[in-house]
């Protein structure tokens, strides 16, 4: 009987104190901001490894939501006699909804495993004990710029999702269905905000990368040092990463869109 | 040396790409655009009323698109709305008394200009007025009209 209870408390504190060092670790990261400053190069790498290698999946991915979201909502509106608010339709939910959670979805896939197994192995390979050996920083040195590239990376897929998205329901919708071109975008430029809408979409965006990337670089920087370790912490991190962005998303729309 | 070169003008070109797509979203889908001169003629309209016609809605004749709704004002001496449409080049044949109309496609649907056609020789030309317009059909005033007259047919 106290086993059980002592067990279930040793979880509760491990997961406290699990949740501190990852806040420890960020403000670490945060801390290595100066010292990454001077030397952009880092960070011009790491945008490189989570951005650009990230297109070819966000473009593909956006375009054919964006074809999907064209024929589904072709199909409903039709029904109402309101096919010229298609365009309304697919930017409203690609810009406030899908083009953030979507995108940081496939960037948890994409580029957090990645995050996540290769911090993990400089570790298990005690690339990051060697670094401490000769006075670097590993948390500054290599946490740091990957944290802002995620940043950087993170909205501009976004917004490259949703761009291409339209453009996918605007060939579907236009294209093949035969929905009017000007009340596709005229409708569209009257409904859709920018302060409300497309800005907010970019907040979300930010939010989601710095969420994404956080859990990815300490998963990666606490997992245990055996293969095992990684390849758990690497489960982890998609796992998490995407729970946490579809819990926030739910909170963020409550409060952007909700009140 | 040639690697590192290759990324940074990869990443410079994803962060331009980015930016371009931001800037796509705030000019082309939400309504910070500015309004893109189609080529073609200006034609204005008095309406008493336009309903919830939009600036872009489609200018048909015949059924067949010729233009688009420029410009939308107000015109504080008659009160009236005064539309202005974007015809295209090649339907320059429009006489002077045509008919503007303000349709709904389908019951729920957008607003759009229907031109019917005169059979006045002399043709209008950039800057004219259409003199000859039909409001558009407000629902509510409809539905209040056929419920006035059934009241006076169940008062006979």
């Amino acid at each position: 009987m106290l086993d059980s209870i002592a067990s279930l408390g040793r979880a509760g504190l491990a997961a406290v104190a699990s949740l501190g060092r990852a806040h420890l670790l960020l403000i670490g990261i945060l801390g290595g901001l100066p010292s990454m400053l001077i030397r952009p190069r880092l960070l011009v790498a790491q945008v490189y490894n989570l951005g650009v290698l990230s297109l070819l999946i966000i473009l593909v991915s956006g375009l054919f939501v964006g074809m999907v979201l064209g024929l589904q909502g072709h199909y409903v509106l039709s029904q109402f006699g309101a096919a010229e608010s298609l365009g309304v339709m697919v930017a409203a939910s690609l810009v406030r909804e899908l083009g953030p959670v979507v995108t940081a979805l496939l960037f948890a896939g994409r580029a957090g495993s990645a995050l996540t197994a290769e911090i993990g192995l400089m570790k298990a390979t005690e690339q990051l004990s060697g670094l401490e050996m000769m006075a670097v920083d590993p948390v500054k040195r290599v946490l740091t710029p990957r944290f802002f590239a995620g940043l950087i990376s993170m909205p501009l897929l976004a917004a490259l999702f949703s761009a291409v998205g339209v453009m996918g329901g605007w060939f579907v919708g236009v294209g093949l269905l035969g929905v009017d071109d000007g009340a596709f975008w005229g409708q569209m430029q009257s409904k859709i905000d920018f302060n409300e809408d497309v800005l907010n979409g970019v907040i979300k965006s930010l939010i989601f990368g710095v969420v994404v990337t956080w859990i990815a670089l300490f998963e990666g920087y606490d997992t245990s040092p055996t293969s095992t370790g990684v390849s758990r912490a690497t489960t982890r991190t998609v796992v998490h990463a995407a729970l946490a962005v579809l819990g926030l998303d739910f909170v963020l729309t409550a409060l952007m869109f909700g009140g | 040396m040639a690697r590192i070169r290759l990324t940074e003008i990869l990443v410079g070109a994803f962060m331009v790409l980015g930016f371009v797509a931001l800037f796509f979203l705030a000019m082309r889908v939400s309504n910070l655009s500015l309004a893109t001169a189609e080529d073609g003629y200006s034609l204005t309209a008095k309406f008493d009323n336009i309903g919830s016609l939009r600036v872009r809605a489609p200018v048909t004749m015949a059924g067949v698109r010729v233009g688009r709704v420029a410009a939308i004002g107000f015109d504080q001496e008659t009160y009236q709305a005064v539309v202005t449409l974007r015809i295209a080049e090649q339907y320059d044949q429009i006489p002077t008394d045509t008919f503007a109309n303000i349709f709904t496609a389908g019951l729920l649907g957008e607003q759009y200009i229907g031109l019917d056609p005169g059979a006045s020789p002399d043709m209008l030309s950039n800057g004219d007025r259409i003199e000859f317009t039909q409001s558009a059909l407000v629902l509510e005033q409809m539905i209040g009209q056929f419920l006035l007259s059934k009241a006076e047919e169940g008062g006979k």
